[in-house]
């Protein structure tokens, strides 16, 4: 059952139809040989940039579509929910570009931002490292003057796309320790000094590549520096905010996706000579399923509707993050649960997304951390 | 180089069809641009592309074929023409050529005008040849490769046992393949320009026809289900099978 469209207006229905259309012949065909030859899906990523959603929230005058977040989450949604791994990429690509939308300058949306919106260039964002991981303000990667501009070294972990990106958002030390002394640069691929040192065997979502990266001595000009010296934490955050209702929103395309087979498995297989399904202890468990599912979309839209508004939504984003992504894992789980036998076998899809549900877990603030944002908020600590 | 490119809004022919009165039910039933077409459309548009031009989609059908024709636009079509008009209901191969050809008249000055080999829904293959007839353009059927220079069109023409190259003056008509391109996807700012194109709502009265020419003079005698198919042969192997599928081979002349 996919998910309601009722309610939409007619651009995001046509908007959701295309995709729906490219998900359907060419997304999910192909998700499971590239997640079982862990190959970066580029062909699809370069399909998203001709079918013109690769800037969709961005303004027109800078090659964006102009649309609304909420509208942009419809498409990461059904992006996860043929394939992941291709909507985390989409959503980390929009991470880089709204930065540069945000904070930019005039020739930074020029020379960046347009190629980001079209497509023509794939965005990363760089914040952890080995020593910095929730406590990420802690970040050690130097940026020291030189030259006129900048000279990066130090190394950075967990970079989704990081060497297949075209411009990573590079966060780095320019100043005294803490949040205060971080800037953000934009970092072209093939800089002299930048690169991909290792990638990393995952758990899930193994088409997405995570790397670890290097900078020696990478030289970075000034019209490469995103904001001022500075502010680049307030930046990374500012990002994070929004991504994190991308991240709801896979875990909701991603939970629907496990519902939707458990729901054709179930009414299929027969046990005791009935369907699985036609038992009311199955029908609860699926109720379940359905039911958070559709909390969760509705939480993140809210945010998003927030965010479209100008108000202020990072409290709902961290509760869209955290409750989206746990309805996934629970989800995931329960759809093994009811394949039996097969939901623990690759011939069937759930057992794959149980293991990409748990990376959504863990990415853009582990839910640990979306709950210490909660309930700072809360209390005003 | 003026391309005009006939487009059918059919019922999705991955869901499976009902009848209702000896035809294929349509309303209430989800519709898409006949598969078919859009092959046309790609035609149409690459042609463009390489000798500028206009794109023009025409259709005969009712008021949702349009979704048809926003498709065609938001590939990139420049514009589209509708005929919708309640006499029309379950119309022939004939009338459907004689409205289509009034409708490409009216549109104005043509160089091409493409259609699919034949409609996913209907299948008679029939309408593409008397649209051309009634056009008065030569036409060349079954196009899997297609150039296009100094006012000619060659193309490559697929028969049973290869093609043949055939040269054509403009202006012209041609059916198109499944083969011939990969049609691309509609981009989202081309659903958003398609909203904005200009589309012509025409009805019989506005083409001049009289209602003798729309009068379908096909009639449907009985409509049945096809024979299903046998099951195959199974040879078991006793030490004599490869032999015996070579004989059947044979005996089929495959070999
Ligand atoms: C597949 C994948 C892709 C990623 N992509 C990117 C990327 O593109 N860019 C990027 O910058 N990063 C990326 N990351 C990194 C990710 O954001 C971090 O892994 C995450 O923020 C957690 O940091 P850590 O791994 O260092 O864990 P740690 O911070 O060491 O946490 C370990 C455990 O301690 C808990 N914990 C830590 N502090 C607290 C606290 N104060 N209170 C309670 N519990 C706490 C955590 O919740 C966790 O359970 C990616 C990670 C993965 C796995």
């Amino acid at each position: 059952m996919p998910a309601d469209l009722r309610l939409l207006d007619d651009d995001e229905r046509s908007l959701v139809g295309l995709v729906r259309e490219f998900c359907d012949r060419e997304a999910r065909p192909q998700s499971h040989d590239f997640e079982s030859k862990e190959q970066d899906p580029a062909p699809l990523y370069r399909q998203l940039a001709e079918l013109g959603i690769t800037g969709i929230p961005f303004p027109e005058e800078h090659g964006g579509a102009g649309q609304s977040y909420s509208t942009y989450l419809l498409v990461i949604e059904e992006l996860a929910h043929a394939y992941l791994s291709l909507a985390i990429g989409l959503s980390v690509h929009t991470l880089c570009a709204f930065a540069v939308n945000q904070f930019g300058t005039d020739a930074q949306k020029k020379e960046v931002l347009a190629r980001l919106t079209t497509g023509e260039w794939f965005g990363a964002y760089s914040l952890s490292e080995p020593g910095s991981g929730s406590d990420a303000a802690a970040l050690s990667t130097k940026a020291a003057r030189s030259n006129g501009g900048y000279s990066l070294n130090g190394g950075k972990v967990f970079c989704t796309r990081g060497a297949e990106a075209d411009v990573v958002l590079m966060m780095a030390r320019t100043g005294p320790e803490g949040a205060r002394g971080i800037t953000a640069f934009l970092l072209e691929k093939a800089t002299p000094g930048f690169n991909g040192a290792k990638k990393e065997d995952k758990m899930g979502w193994r088409s997405s590549p995570t790397w670890s990266l290097t900078l020696d001595d990478v030289e970075v000009p000034d019209s490469r520096r995103l904001g001022d010296e500075g502010i680049g934490f307030k930046i990374a955050l500012a990002s994070l905010d929004s991504g994190r209702l991308g991240i709801a929103a896979c875990g909701i395309g991603l939970a629907q996706a496990a519902l939707d087979a458990t729901l054709a498995f179930t009414t299929d297989r027969e046990q005791f000579g009935r369907p699985v399904a036609a038992n009311e202890g199955v029908q609860f468990m699926l109720a379940d399923m359905a039911t958070g599912i559709e909390a969760g979309r509705r939480l993140y839209r809210h945010a998003a509707r927030l965010r479209d508004a100008g108000e202020d939504y990072s409290l709902q984003a961290a509760q869209a993050k955290l409750f989206c992504t746990d309805v996934a894992m629970k989800v995931t789980t329960d759809a093994v649960q009811l394949h039996g036998g097969y939901g623990y076998i690759t011939e069937y899809p759930v057992e794959r997304f149980m293991r990409e549900a748990k990376g959504l877990q863990i990415v853009e603030g582990t839910n640990q951390i979306q709950r210490y944002v909660i309930g700072r908020r809360l209390t005003g600590a | 180089m003026n391309i005009v490119v006939c487009v059918k809004h059919i019922p999705d022919p991955n869901i499976p069809g009902e009848l209702e009165g000896g035809r294929l039910k349509r309303s209430g039933v989800q519709g898409v641009l006949d598969p078919g077409d859009e092959f046309g459309v790609e035609t149409g548009l690459q042609l463009k592309e390489a000798h500028g031009g206009e794109v023009t989609l025409v259709s005969m059908g009712p008021p949702t074929a349009m979704e048809a024709i926003r498709r065609g636009l938001s590939m990139g079509a420049d514009k589209g023409l509708l005929v919708s008009d309640d006499a029309l209901q379950g119309a022939c191969a004939l009338v459907t050529a004689r409205v289509l050809a009034a409708a490409i008249k009216k549109s104005g000055p043509f160089d091409l005008v493409i259609a699919g080999v034949e409609s996913t829904d209907g299948y008679t293959g029939t309408m593409p040849s008397t649209l051309a007839e009634l056009l008065d353009v030569p036409q060349v059927t079954f196009v899997k490769r297609l150039d296009s220079a100094d006012g000619t069109i060659r193309a490559d023409r697929q028969t049973a046992e290869g093609y043949q190259v055939v040269e054509s003056p403009l202006p012209a008509l041609i059916t198109v393949t499944a083969g011939v391109n990969s049609p691309r996807y509609a981009s989202f700012k081309g659903i958003m320009a398609a909203k904005k194109k200009p589309v012509d709502n025409l009805s019989i009265g506005d083409l001049g026809l009289s209602s003798e020419e729309v009068t379908s003079m096909q009639q449907i005698a009985s409509v049945g289900s096809a024979e299903a198919r046998k099951a195959g042969e199974v040879i078991e192997d006793d030490g004599t099978g490869a032999q015996r599928v070579a004989e059947f081979l044979k005996e089929a002349k495959v070999i």
